[in-house]
């Protein structure tokens, strides 16, 4: 018994023993080597805080850190910030930033950079975060390293939006009395990240080299990351095949492309790294068309349209059937419990008959127009999806393609549109991406990315502007909640899926994805498994 | 003496003859700048959407005061014809005017695109020019046997193909499958190459697109090159020629050919000028940082200051080919004059 017992705990120890060193052998980083990104389309500018173009995104966070980063469960890691705090009313938030960091011109970095930036770039041009910093009454720098910021109502979404996409600090000695938007340094950007700006050229490539200076210790592991601007979608996948160039975000392949890159040893398709951005495709119905003022006709729309058989086919599964415009990903806001509607062609006839919108004699009810966003093949492929399907419930759509301008002119300017098929990015908190799909105050102002349904409800007008202003997180995640089935139940709009994008990189470059936000953060992580990196990156004397 | 007189005096009207035709030409290429900018500075226009609603598209997000400052800043809150006024007063001063959108002076982006498109251009019609005329040349005077079969084949291969397609299949077989040269751009960022090295790589880069933009031209040419020449050889001075027994090669070249490159050079001046939209596809599917997807790029964003300028280049660019075209026609065929 005792030998038992004794053979039991020595092969416990055994198997402690293995997994230790199995645990040992998690490969280190290397550091070295250059890694070549795709970057599609080219940006325009060079610094997210002007503008939340994706591309930028994507190559800003690698110079500029923000105050937080976000890790792989939306929860806050300390960058720029070392520590923060609310106080309890919501209304003063203090930042305590890190000491000894530099910009990469060598001038310190301090609490001046945060106020200056807040204060005339936050508030003022970031398209995004006006509704955050709006109610900023004052903003004090007791010293060089804390900052607090006083709110005239609680503004607990802040939070959300902290990293270098949401709260990019700019340098305040190159910018301050400038006119910003015309900034040379928008262009050769200074700042406090990773990488150092090396050049640009235009239409061709952005180089980066490694910051040796940066605050993180040992990071970042990359010596270098170009950025090459390659327009055609056939062009990205072979570059990626053949190993010229081994990231690429944003879809960068067309979907049926996708499957078969996937399948090679070489590469690796990623699709973490966007949960920050929860993107939800849907239909924006225009709720000035009279036929479409009645609840009933809205809602046949949502049961003609099989949303399984939509991720399958147009999207090859790179989704997921949405049933509320705030995505499953954002785990603590999001609520199934809506109005569900199950494809149902039946119900949906009976509604369309109910409504008064009589089959004619040639079996058409409605005939309407439908204006996709033209991001592509699989945005033309979604309209003529709905097309499809709405013509075996008796409505004619014809699915209407501009460039987008036109579009966003057409659809938020000039209205005149029946259903339009658009995606959203309703980021970390609904307040800041999902509530401006429904405020009514930004209908027909030709803002784009705003109201386009043309929803007016007083109810859920009322239930945003609760949740922008209350100081009890709990409270705020019911508001959103309500307001989830006060939309599912009115239906201005029908989400349609709960989009996956993705990444191709090279199965040999490793930890590319840091959190939530990865494809709007920083490459500091990652680093070129020695083994596979020949591979990757050909010598070019071998070429 | 006298008879150096008398050349200096014989020449003054042609002299005279020919500053007139400079001053004709340099007003033409006034007009023809002048009704550019006029017709699409207001053509543009049209188009629904402004720039300041582009850029808050690719934001992806935008507030009314976002979109105030954009059209500020860009000057589209200003009347029309202020803007045009404007635009014309920077023109008359050779300043193409500010992408706003780029954050550039116009004129700097342009220059910046301009190597890359004339190395692009001129190695393309190099190809089309001296590949049509071998061909050419080659299937006339085979005509009827299998050479002259092959040669007109592959250029109504060439002739009928697609542009693109063509760039893509020459990506698939030399860059992903045979692994001979790089799939796009201009060159390997990563490797840092100076010299000759730089050369040799800007080289492998250009291969592939010149041969795309060139084919097409190239099968035109031998097509063209083929039939005059068949022509040529039959007319009566040929005979003669032959008959007074110079040597092939000198009838080929001095006597066949010099006729013969007259129709060639007119099309040349039109792929030199077609080029810049032919440029747009080879430039996007090669990934090269040229003007052609420079100009479609700045379409689509509506950055109006950039595109007029493109445009304004481009034209002044066909204008001056022309000039190019008719001073070689005079060098070929002493009969033309200029006028």
């Amino acid at each position: 018994m005792h030998h038992i017992k004794f053979l039991r705990t020595l092969l416990g120890a055994a198997a402690l023993a293995f997994a230790g060193s199995a645990m040992a052998a998690a490969p280190v980083p290397t550091p070295g080597g250059t890694l070549t990104t795709i970057i599609q389309p080219e940006p325009v500018i060079l610094t997210s805080a002007l503008n939340t173009a994706a591309p930028t995104g994507f190559f800003s966070a690698n110079v500029f850190d923000g105050l937080v980063e976000y890790d792989n469960d939306f929860k806050l890691k300390p960058a720029l910030a070392e520590r923060w705090e609310f106080s309890k009313d919501g209304k003063t938030l203090t930042f305590y930033l890190r000491r000894g960091v530099k910009w990469h011109d060598g001038k310190p970095f301090t609490s001046a950079d945060v106020k200056w930036t807040l204060e005339n770039v936050w508030k003022k041009i970031h398209p995004r975060n006006q509704i955050l910093y709006g109610k900023v009454t004052s903003t004090d720098t007791p010293d060089d390293f804390t900052v607090v910021i006083h709110f005239s109502e609680p503004s607990l979404a802040v939070l959300s939006s902290l990293n270098s996409n949401g709260a990019q600090v700019l340098p305040k000695h190159l910018y301050e009395g400038t006119d910003i938007l015309n900034n040379p340094y928008n262009n050769k950007p200074v700042g406090t990240g990773p990488f150092v700006f090396k050049e640009w050229s235009r239409g061709n490539y952005i180089t980066l080299e490694r910051n040796p200076e940066y605050w993180d210790k040992g990071k970042p592991y990359l010596d270098k990351i170009v950025f090459k601007v390659v327009p055609d979608a056939g062009a990205r996948a072979a570059a990626l095949e053949k190993g010229e160039a081994q990231y690429a975000p944003f879809s960068p392949v067309p979907l049926k492309d996708a499957e078969r890159l996937a399948k090679l040893p070489s590469l690796k398709l990623e699709t973490r790294g966007y949960e920050w951005l929860s993107p939800w495709l849907f239909v924006d119905i225009n709720l000035d068309r009279p036929y479409f003022k009645d609840v009933r006709v809205r809602q046949a729309l949502a049961y003609a349209i099989d949303r399984n058989a939509f991720n399958k086919v147009v999207w090859y599964g790179f989704g997921k059937p949405a049933d509320s415009p705030v995505v499953s990903t954002l785990k603590q806001f999001h609520t199934s419990e809506v109005p569900q509607y199950e494809f149902d062609l039946k119900k949906a006839e009976a509604l369309l008959d109910e409504a008064g919108l009589k089959r004619g004699a040639d079996g058409t009810r409605l005939k309407i127009n439908l204006d996709y966003l033209p991001y592509g093949d699989d945005f033309k492929r979604s309209g003529e999806f709905i097309r499809n399907a709405l013509k075996r419930v008796g409505i004619e759509v014809n699915v209407r393609a501009q460039d987008t301008p036109t579009y966003t002119k057409r659809v938020y300017g000039d209205r005149d549109f029946d259903l339009s098929v658009v995606w959203f990015a309703g980021f970390a908190d609904p307040l800041v991406g999902v509530t401006r799909a429904y405020w009514s105050d930004s209908v027909g102002k030709n803002i784009p990315w705003s109201n386009g349904s043309g929803y007016r409800s007083a109810e859920a007008d009322k239930l945003i502007s609760q949740a922008q202003g209350s100081a009890s997180q709990s409270e705020r995640i019911a508001l959103f909640k309500k307001l989830q089935q006060q939309v599912q139940t009115d239906l201005p709009s029908l989400p349609l899926l709960e989009l996956h994008f993705f990444t191709v990189q090279s199965s040999s470059l490793k930890d590319a994805v840091a959190g939530v936000d990865q494809v709007y953060g920083s490459l500091k992580n990652a680093w070129f498994d020695s083994g596979a990196k020949v591979a990757a990156n050909p010598a070019p004397a071998q070429r | 003496m006298s008879a150096i007189l008398q050349t200096v005096t014989a020449s003054a009207p042609r002299r005279a003859r020919l500053w007139q035709a400079t001053l004709r030409r340099l007003l033409q290429l006034l007009a023809v700048v002048l009704g550019v900018a006029v017709i699409n500075f207001f053509l543009l226009r049209l188009a629904p959407g402004d720039a300041a609603q582009v850029l808050a598209g690719e934001a992806g997000a935008a507030t009314p005061e976002y979109m105030a400052a954009l059209r500020a800043q860009f000057g589209l809150d200003q009347p029309l014809l202020v803007q045009f006024g404007k635009y014309l007063l920077h023109l008359v001063q050779f300043d193409l005017g500010y992408s706003f959108r780029h954050g550039m002076p116009v004129a700097q982006l342009i220059a910046q695109r301009v190597p890359a498109t004339l190395l692009l251009m001129g190695a393309s019609i190099l190809l089309a020019a001296v590949g049509g005329v071998i061909l050419g040349s080659l299937a006339a005077y085979r005509a009827g046997k299998l050479a002259d079969l092959l040669v007109s084949l592959l250029a109504l291969v060439f002739f009928a193909t697609p542009l693109f397609w063509i760039g893509l299949m020459l990506v698939v077989v030399f860059s992903v499958w045979l692994d001979w040269l790089p799939v796009g751009g201009m060159i390997t960022v990563e490797a840092g190459y100076t010299g000759l090295a730089y050369v040799l790589d800007v080289a492998r880069h250009l291969v592939l697109p010149a041969l795309t933009l060139g084919l097409f031209y190239m099968a035109v040419y031998t097509r063209l090159m083929r039939a005059t020449m068949i022509e040529v050889r039959r007319q009566d001075f040929v005979r003669t020629a032959v008959a007074k027994g110079a040597p092939a090669a000198r009838v080929l070249v001095v006597h066949v050919l010099r006729n013969a490159l007259l129709p060639l050079v007119t099309m040349l001046g039109v792929q030199a000028s077609a080029i810049v939209g032919g440029a747009v596809l080879v430039e996007t599917v090669f990934s090269w940082p040229g003007l052609g997807r420079l100009a479609f790029e700045a379409l689509f964003q509506r950055d109006f200051n950039l595109l007029l300028g493109i445009l304004l280049c481009s034209s002044t660019v066909v204008v001056v080919v022309n000039w190019i075209v008719d001073a070689l026609y005079v060098r070929l065929d002493p009969r033309i004059r200029l006028q």
